[in-house]
């Protein structure tokens, strides 16, 4: 697309788009080819030295359990996070929606979660939550009796983990929430409470409806921060473990690739994620073309 | 309200108030902690009434981690990225939309591809570049049977923290779908008056994407502030940290004193600026989230 007005100059526009096409190459073009030819590449740690092996690191990557629980485990992290913090700022968007007074009070105090960063969040919910010293986790054990510990249990360092996750999710989801409640027409609130709808019916069977498209949008916006901006999260408070019990896939390039100094099965993890993000942000691009189609 | 429902109207103020508690509840505690002594915040389970040690604890946070210095560097790397992200994607939605050349299109699917790959994917490789920038210089050359060894690392400086987030093919589509809005009369009537292309942009179009500008800043500005993983992996001198980082240092480990109530103290002081900028900048903060990600 173009405006019908336009400039005419065969110098100008290439001046214009040069900044960001160079930054484009030098930091994704580039990368990414090198990920791509590396993943076929067998390295020494220090990158002195290598060979072609052709898919050697994915069939390496796929023949050892790890990379199918880092799967599995990002799949349930990202799955919790994504249902946990959209139904947490659906309800919270509709009980904002419901009252008169204190409006501005209310909203502000349920979006400034999310200026906090993923890594903050984790330190301050590892602090909350820790079985040793922190005052959740005492009263896990204390009096709930709940045997909480997360910094050998699997499962409940997942619970933790998507817990820091959704913190500032929920505040992200509630801005999305009241936009749409918002754009809801009254009069089709009115017409179905002169017919006799009570507030439940109405919510179940006029505005949950008529909000599915922001639902739909939201859960991949919110698959996509689970699986892509987590890893602050993760790092501050369990850096993966306990045995590999939250490590997503993001999380498994780093370690790999930084700590474990293994080139190759890093490079190959990039080009699964980077075909993986490809799939998702096409479906996502239909998606909204969609959108805009039927609006 | 359309019927009188007391009953649901306490259950939502309820619900509502206990949803902000639970909300807030990690930031009170870690305020409580902040204002402790060493003896209070190591006996469990925590007292949960603040103490009076809040400035004593951030005085020390400060002087342990040299959170001044890296709060400096957030900041500059935060406005480095926004400013950054916004010129460069007005510039390039701009000629997009103004100038018709051969590879616009080109051009224009190299910027959506930058959608599909985060940098979270190909920190690797993108780790490689910043430690040379122009290898890829060398190693183009090299195909060319030229042998040449540029050099020119970008860890531990501030480009390097700053340059590989600054695309971003949200923000250029965003000015992009602006710009087609703009009337064309305002362009034909500016040819008219003998105004050229950045005349044009600078007098016309600048002025009319305030808003948009506004709003991307605060969302962007935020963003680079809690930048994690890129700066955790380019800066290895403790004076380029921005102060996400600083904070990770201050977190008491296995062997060392449990002293929370300085880690909590500096990260308060470091989750301050973004959270003030959210709050004062409401309005803008909204319209941007809201029209980043469509």
């Amino acid at each position: 697309m173009i405006k019908k007005s336009i400039f005419k100059n065969p110098v100008l526009p290439y001046v214009l788009v040069a900044p960001q096409l160079i930054i484009t190459f030098l930091f994704f073009f580039w990368p990414a080819g090198k990920a791509l030819v590396q993943a076929f590449l067998l390295s020494d740690p220090f990158g002195q030295s290598s060979q072609f092996v052709w898919f050697e690191n994915f069939k390496f990557l796929f023949e050892r359990p790890e990379y199918f629980v880092a799967m599995k485990q990002t799949f349930l992290f990202s799955t919790a996070t994504a249902l946990f913090s959209l139904s947490c700022g659906l309800f919270f968007a509709v009980l904002a929606n419901r009252i008169i007074r204190f409006k501005s009070t209310v909203r502000t105090a349920l979006i400034w979660p999310y200026a906090i960063a993923p890594a903050m969040s984790g330190i301050l919910w590892l602090f909350l939550m820790h079985p040793s010293f922190g005052v959740a986790g005492y009263y896990f054990n204390e009096i709930l009796k709940l045997d909480w510990n997360p910094v050998l249990k699997e499962n409940q360092a997942l619970v933790m983990v998507v817990l820091a996750a959704s913190w500032k999710q929920i505040s992200y989801n509630f801005v999305f929430f009241i936009g749409g409640l918002q754009a809801i027409p009254k009069s089709v609130i009115e017409a179905a409470a002169i017919d006799g709808a009570g507030p439940i019916r109405r919510f179940w069977s006029i505005v949950f409806p008529l909000l599915t498209p922001t639902l739909f949008f939201l859960f991949t916006m919110n698959l996509v921060y689970a699986v892509f901006d987590t890893f602050g999260v993760i790092h501050t408070m369990t850096q993966g473990g306990p045995g590999g019990g939250t490590t997503t896939l993001v999380y498994k390039v780093y370690a790999d690739g930084f700590v474990g100094l293994d080139l190759g099965s890093s490079a190959a993890q990039s080009v699964i994620l980077m075909i993986i993000t490809i799939i998702v942000t096409t479906i996502q691009f239909r998606y909204i073309e969609r959108k805009v189609q039927y609006a | 309200m359309i019927e009188k429902t007391p009953w649901l109207d306490r259950l939502t103020v309820l619900f509502l108030i206990l949803g902000i508690a639970g909300l807030c509840f990690p930031l009170y505690y870690t305020f409580v902690a902040a204002t402790l002594t060493l003896e209070q915040v190591s006996r469990v389970p925590m007292p949960m009434i603040p103490g009076n040690q809040f400035f004593h604890n951030a005085m020390i946070a400060m002087q342990k981690g040299d959170l001044g210095h890296k709060m400096f560097n957030s900041f500059l790397v935060a406005l480095g990225i926004t400013v950054g992200k916004i010129s460069i994607s007005m510039l390039s939605a701009f000629a997009m939309t103004y100038f018709n050349f051969p590879f616009r299109k080109l051009a224009f699917w190299m910027i959506f591809f930058t959608l599909m790959v985060p940098v979270e994917v190909r920190i690797l490789p993108t780790y490689e570049v910043v430690s040379n920038v122009l290898s890829p210089i060398n190693q183009i050359l090299g195909w060319a049977h030229i042998q040449v060894n540029l050099n020119w690392s970008m860890l531990d400086s501030y480009s390097g923290l700053i340059l590989p987030l600054v695309c971003s093919a949200t923000a250029t589509f965003l000015f992009r779908q602006f710009f087609l809005t703009v009337p064309d009369e305002l362009c034909e009537a500016a040819k008219i008056d003998g105004l050229g292309p950045m005349q044009f942009f600078w007098h016309i179009l600048l002025p009319l994407s305030r808003t948009n500008i506004a709003a991307l800043t605060v969302i962007i500005f935020v963003f680079g502030w809690n930048q994690y993983l890129w700066p955790l992996l380019v800066t290895t001198k403790p004076e380029m940290q921005t102060a996400i980082i600083g904070i990770q240092g201050l977190i008491p480990k296995m062997d060392e004193m449990p002293e929370w109530h300085v880690a909590m103290a500096g990260s308060i002081l470091v989750m301050l600026p973004p959270v003030l900028v959210v709050i004062f900048m409401q309005r803008w903060f909204v319209k941007g989230l809201i029209e980043n990600e469509k």
